[in-house]
């Protein structure tokens, strides 16, 4: 349950915190550690936090902005980066990418209270 | 706390998101910062547009006068109705921004030499070319005589301006266009400098070809001998079908130029070897830059009403250059093709009028050699005493390094463009400076204001004479059924071969001795043969009093194809007119083959090379995209081209200019023992044309052969024609386009380069119009707006323009969209 609640608020957070385009696009770390502070877990569990609310968070706003766009810039993004032009490959990375970072976030987060 | 679990993964943690923030170096180019990149709230996903999108919008905007409606048609279209002038050009600037913001900004860039501040040092040889050759020079240039002398340019620009950063100052960091997170920079705010900085890179593109062909041809000539130069770059052009037609009386000219005495010695013969230190230089404008446009009288058409046509030829890219545009006030209406950067319609029609141009190709740069006293720079012999130059202060700015200073002496020619700071490898050395119109505050934005408000023949007449640089053939039709055209710039009145070649500075004695009148510009209005015409070759035949230029700045046969077509046509309908635009007859072949059948001796050939020319033979003369006869005939003209000439050229450690087809092929036709034709490298042997056509035949069969092995014959595969982003990058370009075409066809498709926006216009009451250009509205990469015309260009199709009053546009099947500007 805690760790449902975690996913849920850290997604939330980072979403709330990336609707403003002036902030740097890594605000979501900052919002991680918060989460991972509050609400105290193991640091695998609160890893597996960040990992999979951002994860899922880039990764559903990227499928979601792709449906809607026919893959017309992915698949010229793919080709610009080199991934063979394959839209799926992309949203997977850039799923990653987000993962990576906001598991690392929670992750650091999770140390400040635990002993 | 866990202090050291904490400190290990906080470093990670900040390392990666640091380096997800960092543009790394890939090869010679950056990647995006990652992490910003690929963040779906911040980076590209946001520039993936919604297909079916809403256009719908409201805006307040303090700036206006009045409320302004506009009206978006199904292709994107901006249909503007405004009650003030300003507030259309105002609401102009604001759409050019939302639609294509990074590509005005970026060709602004380019023109004013600030490539390297977002590119790094590689962009430096063309940024330090642009500044050196005195294009920011030209831009201040115009903006201190509009803000001075022009009030009403004035207005009009600054509405515009006022537009562009209205909608800057609105826009989220997360809408910036793709291609700035894609290179990570960010748009500035727009100035009047930005739109006379775009125009003078028009200047560029369509007049400063000079600025490496005058170089050049220099040198070719000094590398040749001038009796040799004369016989290959000779300026007679048998088969010309003038602009104005041949056997047209001229008045008296006002200007006699007068040839300096010394010149045969000093000027034409003069050669001189000077040591060479190798650099890039950047590439020069396309000669090709060129374009079709005629305008048949009302005897000639079907509803008895004119139709005019205006194909500007120009390098093809995408965002395009052009921009359509509907432009609705009380004072006029007008629709069109526009240039983001700059207000009004460049090439349109009105509710009476049409026009069009194509470039001119005189001869409006020249280079002048100087004398420096000493490395300072700081004096130059000049009308017989040491003379002070002004140093202009240029600072590049260097993306990731030091700022570059150019120190440009100023001397009574113009900009030092080359000097011991500046060179390459064609201007060997030498201390050049360099005299160009385009930089001589020119107002041209004017013209164009004025042409979207003409009414008749005497409107146009006046509008075109405000325009110096670049020069232009303006075609004009109007509904009355009036049509003209005019050659109209500031042209240079030339002595023969003035300024062909780099002229000695020392003096004034080679100075420019006047412009030529306007009104002794070539010009014809409603001729007997029911139509006028221009495709960049020569306006007038020798009986002209002025010297045009050297002959390859006019291409040839595009001209007397255009006419041939329209002499023979009568009850033209705009359906015949959209043919002859995308007409792919090869009248060039249509001689040439004959001459080069005339030379070939068809027993000596091998099988392979037999076989080619029974295709070359066999071919109807139609550079059709599925053709494999002009591919043929094209790789077999261009191998005899070589055997022929190639020897002559040979041995320069720099790239000659290459004669001119029309000059081998002149000769072909009337003399079989040009001493051109031998092989000066074969002391034992003297050849002629029959054994170069026999050798160019046999080596062009080698590469056919790979070609026909690679599957590559056909024409449009050969040719593979490329609509590029400005990047270059293929993955935002339109890459291999099924379309005929070519060079010295009226459809002027090449590879890179072709009509970059087709315009058919009937001057019917309330006005029949047809166009597209090879690209979308969109300027963004993720919208489907963005390419949305190309295949329908390539098709040679057209789209029938939506040209009407407001209250029948807003009811129109085809208007999607309404965006409202309110005045606060």
């Amino acid at each position: 349950m805690k760790i449902i609640i975690s996913i849920l608020l850290t997604a939330l957070l980072a979403y709330a915190v990336g609707i403003y385009g002036n902030l740097p696009w890594w605000c979501f770390v900052l919002t991680n550690l918060l989460v991972a502070i509050a609400i105290p877990q193991k640091s695998i569990h609160s890893f597996l936090v960040g990992f999979i609310s951002i994860g899922l968070l880039w990764t559903l706003l990227a499928i979601g902005i792709d449906q809607g766009n026919n893959h017309l810039l992915s698949i010229k993004v793919a080709n610009i980066l080199p991934l063979k032009g394959s839209y799926v490959s992309l949203i997977v990375l850039t799923g990653f990418i987000g993962a990576l970072v906001g598991g690392l976030a929670s992750l650091t987060g999770s140390f400040v209270r635990s002993k | 706390m866990r202090l050291l679990p904490f400190i290990a993964s906080a470093i990670v943690t900040i390392g990666l998101v640091t380096v997800l923030n960092t543009q790394l170096s890939i090869g010679t180019t950056k990647s995006p910062r990652l992490g910003y990149f690929l963040s779906p709230q911040h980076g590209f996903w946001k520039n993936a547009e919604k297909i079916n999108s809403n256009f719908d919008a409201s805006i307040v905007a303090g700036e206006l006068k009045g409320n302004v409606d506009v009206y978006l048609d199904d292709r994107l279209v901006p249909h503007i109705y405004a009650d003030h002038d300003e507030d259309a050009y105002f609401v102009q600037g604001y759409l050019h921004a939302k639609y294509r913001l990074w590509q005005m900004d970026f060709q602004t860039r380019v023109a004013s030499g600030r490539l390297s501040e977002i590119a790094g040092a590689d962009k430096l040889s063309i940024d330090r070319f642009f500044r050196r050759l005195g294009m920011v020079y030209g831009a201040e240039q115009t903006e201190a005589n509009i803000n001075a002398n022009n009030p009403e340019m004035k207005a009009t620009v600054d509405a515009y301006t006022a537009g562009v950063n209205a909608y800057l100052k609105q826009l989220a960091p997360e809408d910036l266009p793709f291609e700035y997170k894609l290179m990570n920079y960010a748009p500035e705010l727009w100035t009047p400098k930005k739109t006379y900085l775009f125009l003078m890179f028009m200047s560029y593109d369509l007049t400063g070809h000079s600025a490496a062909a005058d170089l050049q041809l220099t040198n070719t000539k000094d590398f040749l001998g001038y009796d040799l130069f004369n016989k290959l770059y000779t300026n007679n052009q048998d088969s010309l079908d003038p602009i104005i037609p041949k056997g047209t009386v001229y008045q008296k000219p006002s200007i006699l130029p007068i040839k300096p005495a010394n010149a045969d010695s000093n000027y034409l013969m003069k050669t001189t070897t000077l040591a060479l230190n190798v650099q890039e230089a950047p590439m020069p404008p396309n000669k090709n830059n060129g374009s079709n446009n005629w305008a048949v009288s009302g005897s000639k058409t079907k509803s008895g009403r004119p139709i005019l046509c205006s194909d500007p030829h120009l390098g093809l890219n995408l965002p395009s250059l052009w921009y359509e545009v509907q432009i609705t006030t009380p004072t006029h209406s007008t629709y069109g093709a526009s240039f983001p950067g700059s207000p009004a319609v460049i090439i349109g029609f009105n509710d009476s009028l049409a026009w069009g141009v194509t470039n001119a190709g005189r001869d409006v740069l020249d280079y002048y050699e100087l004398k420096f006293k000493d490395s300072s720079e700081n004096e130059y012999w000049f009308n017989g005493a040491w003379t002070s130059v002004t140093k202009r202060k240029e600072i590049i700015k260097v993306k990731d390094s030091a700022d570059v200073i150019e120190d440009i002496p100023m001397t009574h020619w113009g900009p030092a463009m080359y000097d011991a700071h500046y060179q390459n490898p064609q201007s060997k050395g030498r201390n050049l400076a360099v005299k160009w119109t385009a930089t001589q505050s020119s107002t041209g934005v004017e013209t164009f204001y004025r042409l979207n408000r003409a009414k008749n023949y005497d409107d146009y007449i006046k509008a075109i004479s405000l325009w110096t640089c670049p020069g232009q053939n303006f075609v004009m039709a109007t509904t009355s059924g009036d049509i003209a055209i005019k050659q109209q710039g500031a042209f240079v009145a030339r002595w023969e071969h003035q300024g062909d070649f780099i002229m000695p500075g020392t003096d004034t004695t080679y100075d420019w001795q006047g412009i030529i009148p306007n009104e002794e510009n070539p010009t014809i209005k409603n001729p007997v043969r029911g139509f006028v015409s221009s495709a960049n070759q020569k306006s007038t035949d020798a009986s002209y009093p002025y010297y045009l230029g050297t002959a390859s700045s006019f291409p040839l046969y595009r001209g007397i194809s255009v006419n041939k077509h329209l002499i023979g046509m009568s009850n033209i309908t705009p359906e015949d007119m959209q043919a002859l635009q995308t007409n792919n007859d090869n009248v060039f072949a249509a001689t040439a083959r004959p001459a080069l059948m005339k030379y070939l001796q068809v027993d000596k050939l091998s099988p392979d090379a037999a076989r080619m020319v029974t295709e070359m033979t066999n071919w109807n003369l139609v550079n059709d995209e599925h053709s494999k006869g002009i591919t043929v005939f094209k790789i077999i003209w261009d191998s005899v081209r070589v055997a022929v000439w190639g020897d002559e050229l040979a041995g320069s450690p720099i790239p000659l200019t290459k004669p001119d087809d029309f000059v081998l092929l002149d000769q072909m036709l009337k003399d079989s023992n040009w001493s051109i034709a031998d092989d000066i490298r074969t002391k034992d042997k003297v050849e002629n044309f029959n054994d170069q056509v026999n050798l160019g035949v046999e080596n062009a069969t080698k590469k056919l052969l790979e070609l026909e092995k690679e599957n590559k014959l056909e024409w449009s595969l050969f040719k593979a024609t490329r609509v590029l982003h400005l990047t270059k990058i293929p993955a935002l370009s339109r890459m291999n386009l099924p379309i005929g075409g070519g060079m010295n066809i009226i459809n002027a498709t090449t590879e890179d380069h072709g009509p970059s926006w087709r315009m058919v216009v009937h001057l019917t009451d309330g006005i029949e119009a047809y166009g597209l250009y090879p690209g979308g509205q969109s300027g963004n990469p993720g919208s489907s707006y963005y390419d949305s015309f190309v295949d329908y260009w390539a098709a040679g199709k057209y789209y029938r323009l939506l040209f009407l009053p407001k209250e029948k546009l807003k009811q129109h099947e085809r208007t999607k969209w309404h965006i409202q500007f309110k005045t606060a």
